[in-house]
């Protein structure tokens, strides 16, 4: 074979593979996570709830009502969370990229907190909105601070201006919640993150979700090409300034809408991103779909151990997903040390 | 052909070039030559569109460049920035791969003459036993090659390269020009290359560019630019200029710097 150098060029089959038994996963996840919780319902009857709906049985009503629109917005937002991790890795070129660490979700809470306070009984089409140019404005800020610093943007930098943006915005949505006495009423917002999703806030979200998730997978490409850095992007002839301003759009929606509905839930899109370049290398054709798929499913597994942890309590999913992302944001950091810093 | 006319490139406010003209001439081997920080590979990024100029053109057979299409210009001329770098696991094919992006539509799958293209930019830059090798973790020199054999594979008739030698010894640093020399005589490829050896630029190319300070102190042969009062305005090195006793080409031997570089030195240290 002359071209076989040629032909190991990515690795559709492994990525193939993993969306496979990835979709199965979720599933089953979904399957699962409607059956466990404070009331433990057969497999069976989840069925019988889905072909058959009687409003007239309680179990039935639990499922329709509550365990399946927590269940598909989990799947959703994980989704989201791990697409925009990946979109914003691959454009910065920086291993670190997250929208919990660069401080978008604080961004969208912090709107999300205004909103309660002075704008009471917004539509929810418009407390998205909100929650997107939240995000923004913390984007802008993040990159404004860290380009600001002598030497230039450096990932470590870009982290580091995150954090501090986000612990000024997490301020300013307690002071809010506190001085107008939001603090219950947000908290219920955000209650174990996908706990209080209902079908009227997951209709207006999944077109926008689904929009951005699509046009992610077509800019994927393109992302690719900026992962060379944007003068080799520009020399191969990409418009990389139109592309990185769809990306930034396609991440402040997946980002913003998903913390207007669950909070802001950290460290997925850190993580995930890494996991699915493990199995499918560098193409972001394969990265973006296969980050969708596993952040899909960790969500929802997440979910359900939040509930099994300590019961009936429900383990917040945040602190679940901080316990191995923090560890490994520890270990990105320390490998990449010397290109990082 | 490319020209340059009256080009100011500033980078924010801080201007770095001033009234440039120069020409590149078509179907030769054109060296930019410079003391570090002189703003050779500002030239070299604004000609390539990489850069958008303060004020002034480059044109491009006529056409100012940076109105062109993008994608256009990529069939044209590829460029190899000073130090490019590649994602962590990208292998050497894969590289090689993006450099067909310009002539790909839509998803980009390969056609048998892309693939055929990738092999023999591969094969030419010698990298055949490291093709599925992560790019990080090859050598300085290899990694160089990686990425010219990128740039090869745009198969473009011009092509510029930012210090394509740098990193590499002796041996691949010739392998690298013997190899531009093959392209520009058997396939006319006008190819621009900044390189910090004056005898290479000397053995290699038609014509040399001497740049101090972002502008032009001389242009033309090899004869005409190595000469000891052009070296010594543009590097502050006093040499000895002597023929090549094989090829009767100039030999720049330097065997001291020049008095206000040595005050300066001395200032300095
Ligand atoms: N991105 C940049 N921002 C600001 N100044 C720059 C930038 N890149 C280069 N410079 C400055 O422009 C001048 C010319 O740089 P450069 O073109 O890289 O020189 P050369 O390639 O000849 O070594 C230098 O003084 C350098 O400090
Ligand atoms: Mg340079």
């Amino acid at each position: 074979m002359k071209n076989d150098t040629v032909n190991q060029y990515s690795r559709p089959w492994i990525a193939i593979t993993v969306i496979v038994i990835g979709i199965f996963a979720i599933v089953f996840g979904i399957a699962l996570s409607i059956s466990v919780g404070a009331a433990n319902i057969q497999l069976s009857t989840v069925w019988e709830a889905l072909v058959h709906y009687n409003p007239n049985r309680t179990e039935h009503a639990i499922i329709q009502d509550l365990r399946l629109p927590r269940s598909l917005a989990d799947v959703l937002v994980g989704a989201s969370f791990a697409v925009a991790g990946a979109i914003m890795q691959g454009m910065t070129r920086n291993p670190l990229a997250d929208a919990g660490l660069l401080g978008l979700n604080a961004g969208a809470t912090l709107m999300v907190a205004v909103c309660f306070a002075f704008l009471p009984g917004l539509s929810y089409n418009s407390l998205i909105l909100f929650s997107f140019l939240g995000a923004a404005v913390a984007a802008g800020l993040v990159y404004g601070i860290s380009s600001l610093a002598r030497g230039g943007l450096t990932p470590v930098r870009l982290v580091l201006a995150g954090a501090a943006v986000s612990a000024l915005l997490t301020a300013l949505s307690e002071g809010i919640a506190i001085h107008f006495q939001l603090s219950q009423e947000l908290a219920f917002w955000y209650a174990g993150g996908v706990a209080g999703v209902k079908w009227s806030q997951l209709k207006v979200m999944t077109p926008w979700l689904v929009v951005a998730l699509v046009g992610s997978l077509l800019l994927s490409r393109s992302i690719t090409l900026l992962s060379l850095g944007d003068e080799v992007a520009t020399g191969l002839g990409q418009k990389t300034g139109l592309v990185k301003m769809l990306g930034m759009i396609i991440v402040l929606l997946l980002a913003g809408v998903s913390v207007s509905a669950v909070g802001p839930i950290g460290f997925i899109g850190l993580v995930v991103p890494h996991i699915a370049r493990f199995f499918v290398g560098v193409d972001y054709r394969w990265i973006i779909p296969c980050s969708a798929v596993l952040g899909g499913g960790f969500m929802i597994m997440a979910d359900i151990g939040a509930r099994m942890i300590n019961p009936p309590y429900e383990t917040p999913i945040g602190v679940l997903f901080a316990l191995i992302g923090v560890p490994f944001f520890l270990y990105v950091a320390r490998k990449g040390r010397r290109e990082l810093s | 052909m490319i020209v340059t006319e009256n080009l100011d490139i500033a980078y924010d406010q801080m201007v770095i070039v001033k009234q440039l003209n120069i020409e590149i001439p078509s179907h030769k081997i054109t060296a930019l030559v410079g003391a570090n920080g002189s703003g050779k590979s500002t030239i070299l990024k604004t000609m390539a569109r990489l850069l958008k100029p303060k004020s002034g053109h480059v044109l491009l057979d006529g056409k100012a460049i940076h109105q062109l299409r993008t994608k256009e210009v990529a069939k044209q001329l590829a460029i190899l920035p000073q130090n490019p770098t590649a994602p962590e696991g990208m292998t050497v094919t894969d590289l090689v791969t993006y450099g067909r992006f310009p002539h790909q539509r839509g998803f980009g799958s390969l056609t048998k003459q892309d693939k055929e293209v990738i092999e023999w930019a591969i094969e030419a830059t010698g990298m055949k036993e490291f093709a599925h090798r992560p790019v990080d973790q090859l050598s300085g020199g290899q990694r160089q090659r990686a990425w010219i054999a990128m740039a090869l594979a745009q198969e473009t008739p011009i092509l510029f390269l930012d210090e394509p030698t740098t990193f590499l010894d002796m041996a691949h640093q010739l392998e690298v020009l013997n190899l531009l020399e093959e392209l520009h005589e058997k396939e006319r490829r006008t190819i621009v290359m900044v390189v910090h050896d004056l005898n290479h630029a000397s053995r290699y190319a038609h014509h040399m560019i001497a740049i101090k300070k972002g502008t032009v102190v001389k242009a033309g042969t090899p004869m005409e630019v190595m000469q000891p009062h052009i070296i010594e305005e543009v590097f502050g090195i006093q040499c000895d200029i002597i023929r090549d006793p094989r090829t009767g080409l100039p030999l720049c031997l330097p065997y001291a710097l020049s008095r206000s570089k040595k005050e300066q030195v001395h200032h300095i240290g």
